[in-house]
């Protein structure tokens, strides 16, 4: 276990595909936090649950445009496990807004799985997530 | 005056995007001419910034809310720079097709503009 001792250099995630989902997350934060900022400065009795979840994808989002550009296998890991919980906070919102459009009387970032955003915020965990295992450091167990 | 510069750089916007997608095709990186592009979307972009500050000084204001409409602004003019930078960084095909989601993203925020403008 001599390579422990070593500082092992982090791996890059952003090079590649990793540049373009950068930039993708990069303007779903702005787009999410900005956006919620507003409404919730301006018209927060409105819409409450809306721009609280707006906010909290914000929050999501900010978090895995860190640990991309950040790097390493730590940073990899928890960028998977908030890409995942990102992906299940789309479908789970998406479909509530559906079956119970009264539940939101202002759209989300994620509401109808994200169709006023291109299917961005849909599509883009998926993207990152098939990134983010083929990037897993060959190396394997590192902490 | 401001709409036909939103339908300009929509339409630079898109260009862009294709000419640099189109470059991500041949496996190529950004090149000299992709960054005079840039510039030429970017000049636009910052001329649409001030004939808007313009406006709202005159008086004029956005059918949605002046902070939205200056928030939008200011996003479409930091938009292709940032992925021109990237693209510096990424000297592969990656990086041209970072630079034509850039484009992408800044047609999307014009289209926004023009509604917050209430064209």
């Amino acid at each position: 276990m001599a390579t422990t001792d070593r500082p092992t250099e982090r791996s890059r995630l952003i090079s590649g595909p990793g540049t373009l989902l950068v930039w993708l997350y990069g303007v779903m934060v702005v787009g999410a936090v900005s956006r919620s900022a507003v409404q919730i400065s301006t018209e927060f009795g409105h819409a409450p649950l809306a721009y609280s979840l707006s906010a909290v994808a914000g929050v999501v989002y900010g978090f895995i445009t860190y640990s991309l550009v950040r790097g390493g296998e730590r940073a990899r890991r928890a960028a998977l496990a908030c890409c995942i919980g990102e992906l299940v906070g789309v479908l789970v919102v998406g479909t509530w807004t559906l079956v119970e459009p009264s539940a939101f009387p202002d759209s989300t970032v994620w509401s109808d799985y994200g169709v006023g955003y291109l299917f961005i915020p849909v599509l883009l965990p998926v993207s990152a997530i098939y990134w983010l295992r083929k990037a897993r450091s060959p190396k394997g167990e590192v902490g | 005056m401001l709409d036909a510069l939103t339908v300009a750089t929509s339409v630079a916007a898109l260009a862009l995007a294709v000419w640099c997608g189109w470059a991500a095709y041949r496996d190529q990186p950004t090149k000299d001419w992709h960054f005079i592009g840039m510039g030429v979307v970017t000049l636009l972009t910052v001329v649409q910034l001030v004939v808007g500050i313009v406006q709202l000084a005159r008086g004029e204001k956005p059918e949605q809310g002046t902070t939205i409409f200056v928030a939008y602004l200011l996003g479409a003019l930091a938009c292709v720079p940032v992925t021109g930078f990237m693209s510096l960084t990424e000297r592969t095909r990656w990086g041209s097709v970072t630079v034509a989601a850039g484009g992408v993203v800044l047609a999307v925020l014009e289209v926004r503009l023009y509604d917050i403008w209430g064209g």
